[in-house]
């Protein structure tokens, strides 16, 4: 069973290889199908290895393909590490990346470049399972880069509009300024300890000097920095948005932005052993971000922005767990996110798609009677994003608090304020869309806020008269229907209290036990702290319904114009760009075409030159050549006379 | 052997002396001349020189192997003069009063 | 006194301004040469020397030289290319030199080789006889390559002798240097 581990990365390469030499032909709706159905081949696989894999010895099963770059000392395999870390998030990445192809089959319907979008998406699931299968770390900074690149073709896939490509170019390369503290990470690695594999450096990290254990976590944090969207690099997420909303879903929500949690978790010894400021910065980073961002979300207007700031937020919750010792408690906010995040980007896709394409949330209103099974499904991913008992998004949201108490109480006060937060702007989301007037017949008014948002990227709106809502078809409200759920029960794997099995941690305990923070607090502490997130979360609730549906309180109380503009973060960073980095990349330029093209021209023309010098002996007269053999004839004759004997 | 040699008048080395004073002298005459029918009898000087140096050093040795190259040198020598009368004549044809300076189109 | 003809022919050949005057002059040598052969018991070599190279080879010479106009030869008191006469005059110097300095320094041992390795010289049967009988057995494969050579060497003569179709003289070649290549601006 387990040893069909390779398996599960060959099915989406072999999609994309499909459809890539015969998407055209497959055309509509074949194409989706195809693609739908190697992931969904991916996720039984994963299930049959995942079951195969309790009776392996410390539910470990590595596994060599072949040999990819055996260099001497430098010797890189193409295998896989299946444990219980991967494990878990294969199932994960197969399970939504399954349902999220489905999705896209109906919500693409009728674009031109149908199978193109399957081909991408399909590459994307290859490398996003190579990424977190591979069992050292090139294998994975391969499936890194992939996730970067097919993140760039798919955010910019209607390219037809700049802003849209602008956005991939974006995220691309923000991916790639962390992408080069991964490098360095990985080489730092290497000259330590000899070899990138998991299974053979991370066992000896503990031993090895702190310096060196700082920096390599320093610059891989720097890499999931870039990838996972945290400060100072998250500008590219919500540019993103400009991508078809189930690449939203699937790329921004459940998988890539997951790799560097995964990436942090999966080297916590190494991690360990760093100096503490560096665990601490982690979860500062990690808490300030989801600050940062809940409070951006507040003010937006596109229903995709907020979702996309609050991925941000999540995210910053994870690496507050991760920074604080809790690993599993990050894995486990990952999978429920996965969960509810993916459900609420289908939704909006959904709700998009009924109201032909308009994204302005000021725009929409009273959707809940007129897709009743895309509101029902967006409202238990409120519910659980907001951290409401019994669902989800509560259980872990709940332990990664816990854990942030633990360390420090100023993380806990923060996490439990950005919570609210979290609460209040998806409360307003759900209002504004689900509840209230219907507004898509209305002019924009500009009441709410002041103007738009200086740096965004506007998407027009769509004519009013145009508008009429109407349910999703099947296709998008099944995976709506099937994501409900699992974010509604997935918080009963790994419930807190003394009593319970705790599944999740127990089954990640190879990975991170070791290291990990362990708690072992009373019933009755871990209850109190459960009333106190109920208590903000219903708080967060109500402030949203006071605001937003009895206005009681006026709206821009809350809705201030730094939060629209993101802090104007993004635009200095364009400003800081435009003006002194453009004299900077000039600068580059200019060494790069001088000094280092004119050393190889240089190499060029002296050697031109040179050969202009030697031409000159092929005189082509004879006497000349004839004089040459005479004098090395000479010339060799009296040599000889000084090696011989007299 | 000095006993054989003595009664037999000149010395042998006389015969190389004489052969590298006409090998010289057709060297110097190959550089310095400038037509080519005299450039190929000089080079036949030297072959005649080198010929006699062979026949000496064969009767010093008391071997006709010395002789046998003599013969064959000969042979190839006639072959190597009607070759180059023939490229003389035929570059004389085109130009005439041509000097060995001016067949210099091989330049580089 | 053989010698002495030889000395001066060689100079003559050198020294002459008319090349038919070089050519008589290469005459007496090689006709002081055959002597000398006969002189070192080379009485086939002799012959053949008389017969091959001034019958045949100078006779060619001669020929050509009538046929391509008896001129008189180029000034020979300056040589166009810079230092050529002087760097000769250094070499034949030099040449002459270590030439010399071997022979006359071990005029006693100059050989050191086995004698006789192929077939004594001082034989009973005649020069011709010993001569033959080597080249007819141990060198046979030489004397059929080098027929070889004399046959490939007619047909090249003959093929090079051929009258062109078109029968003018060339035109001077144009110079051959610098062939107006400049790198381009490399835009930054």
């Amino acid at each position: 069973m387990v040893s069909l581990v390779w398996l599960i990365p060959a099915l989406p390469l072999v999609g994309f290889l499909l459809l890539l030499c015969f998407g055209k032909r497959l055309g509509e709706p074949a194409a989706g199908w195809l693609a739908t159905a190697m992931v969904g081949g991916s996720f039984v696989v994963a299930l049959l290895a995942f079951i195969g894999l309790h009776s392996q010895p410390d539910n470990t099963f590595s596994q060599v393909l072949f040999t990819w770059i055996p260099a001497g000392r430098f010797n890189v395999d193409v295998g896989f590490l299946f444990d219980p870390l991967s494990s878990a998030m294969i199932l994960f990445v197969t399970g939504v990346g399954a349902l999220i192809h489905l999705y896209s089959i109906g919500y693409m319907h009728g674009d031109p470049r149908f199978s193109k979008f399957f081909l991408y998406l399909n590459l994307f699931v290859f490398s996003m399972l190579m990424l977190v299968l591979g069992n050292n770390l090139l294998i994975t900074f391969l499936g890194w880069e992939g996730v970067g690149v097919c993140s760039y073709f798919l955010v910019s896939f209607w390219f037809e509009k700049l802003p849209n490509a602008t956005a991939g170019k974006k995220a691309f390369i923000t991916n790639r300024i962390g992408d080069w503290g991964f490098m360095v990470g990985i080489f730092i690695t290497w000259f330590t300890f000899g070899t990138i594999q998991y299974t053979q450096f991370l066992p000896v990290s503990p031993g090895v000097a702190t310096t060196t254990a700082t920096l390599i976590s320093l610059m891989l944090f720097i890499g999931a920095v870039g990838k996972s969207a945290q400060f100072p690099l998250y500008l590219w997420l919500p540019d993103a948005m400009a991508g078809p909303t189930p690449v939203s879903a699937l790329i921004h929500a459940a998988t890539m932005v997951t790799a560097g949690v995964y990436l942090m978790v999966r080297i916590n010894p190494m991690l360990h052993a760093a100096s503490p400021w560096l665990s601490t910065a982690i979860a500062w980073i990690g808490v300030l971000t989801a600050l940062l961002a809940a409070t951006i979300a507040i003010a937006q207007t596109d229903i995709k922005k907020v979702l996309a700031y609050s991925t941000v937020s999540q995210l910053g919750y994870m690496f507050l767990a991760v920074g604080v010792g809790g690993y599993w408690v990050a894995i486990f906010h990952m999978i429920t996110h996965a969960f509810f995040k993916a459900l609420l980007f289908l939704g909006a896709g959904s709700v998009m798609h009924g109201v032909d394409g308009e994204q302005d949330m000021r725009r929409m209103g009273a959707l809940r009677k007129l897709m009743p099974i895309t509101a029902g499904a967006f409202i238990v991913g409120w519910l659980a994003i907001s951290g409401v008992v019994p669902l989800s998004g509560f259980w872990s949201k709940d332990e990664i608090l816990t854990y942030a108490l633990h360390r420090s109480p100023a993380l806990y006060a923060i996490g439990l304020f950005t919570a609210l937060l979290t609460a209040f702007y998806m409360s307003r989301e759900v209002f504004l869309v689900f509840y209230g007037d219907a507004r898509w017949n209305n002019p924009i008014e500009p009441s709410t806020i002041e103007a738009q948002s200086d740096a965004d990227i506007v998407t027009p709106p769509v004519h009013a008269s145009e508008i009429h809502p109407h349910e999703s078809p099947w296709m998008m409200t099944a995976p709506l229907v099937v994501l409900a759920v699992l974010a509604a029960l997935a918080g009963f794997i790994n419930l807190p209290f003394s009593g319970t099995p705790h599944w999740l941690e127990n089954w990640l305990e190879p990975v991170t036990g070791q290291f990990g923070v362990e708690l072992n607090n009373s019933n009755a502490y871990i209850v109190g702290l459960l009333l106190i997130s109920t208590i903000v979360a219903v708080s967060g609730i109500g402030l949203g319904y006071a605001v937003y549906q009895r206005h009681k309180i006026p709206a821009n109380v809350f809705e201030r114009r730094l939060f629209l503009n993101g802090w104007y973060y993004d635009l200095a960073v364009s400003d800081f760009m435009n003006r002194p980095g453009r004299v900077f990349f000039a600068g580059v330029a200019w060494v790069d075409g001088h000094v280092i093209d004119g050393a190889v021209n240089g190499v060029g023309s002296i050697t031109r030159s040179a050969g202009g010098m030697i031409r000159k002996t092929q005189s082509g007269l004879v006497r000349s050549y004839a004089m040459a053999i005479t004098i090395g004839a000479v010339l060799l004759l009296l040599f000889v006379l000084t090696r011989v004997t007299w | 052997m000095n006993s054989v040699a003595a009664t037999q008048g000149f010395q042998p080395y006389w015969y190389l002396v004489l052969a590298a004073m006409v090998f010289t002298i057709g060297a110097v005459g190959l550089l310095v001349r400038r037509s080519p029918l005299v450039m190929l009898m000089c080079v036949e000087l030297m072959l005649n020189a080198v010929n006699l140096t062979f026949v000496t050093f064969g009767r010093m040795l008391n071997d006709v192997g010395g002789q046998v190259i003599v013969f064959f040198v000969l042979v190839v020598a006639a072959a190597e003069v009607v070759v180059g009368l023939g490229i003389i004549v035929a570059v004389a044809r085109r130009r005439p009063n041509a000097t060995i300076d001016d067949v210099s189109a091989l330049r580089g | 006194m053989c010698a002495a003809i030889v000395l001066i022919g060689a100079c003559g050949v050198v020294l002459s301004k008319h090349p038919v005057h070089s050519a008589l002059s290469l005459v007496a040598t090689l006709f002081g040469v055959a002597v000398l052969f006969l002189n070192e018991n080379a009485q086939l070599l002799a012959v053949v020397q008389v017969i091959v190279y001034t019958g045949a080879i100078v006779v060619l010479i001669l020929f050509v030289l009538m046929l391509l106009g008896v001129d008189t030869e180029d000034d020979l008191s300056v040589d166009p290319i810079v230092g050529q006469r002087a760097l000769a005059y250094l070499a034949g110097f030099a040449l002459l030199g270590s030439l010399l300095s071997v022979f006359i320094i071990n005029r006693d041992a100059l050989v050191t080789g086995r004698r006789s390795v192929s077939a004594a010289l001082s034989g009973e049967s005649s020069n011709i006889a010993l001569l033959g009988r080597q080249i007819f057995t141990t060198w046979i494969f030489a004397f059929e390559i080098t027929a070889g050579l004399l046959t490939v060497a007619v047909i090249g003569a003959v093929v090079m002798a051929r009258r062109p179709s078109s029968y003018e003289p060339l035109p001077e070649p144009e110079s051959m240097d610098d062939d107006g290549y400049e790198p381009e601006e490399v835009e930054a």
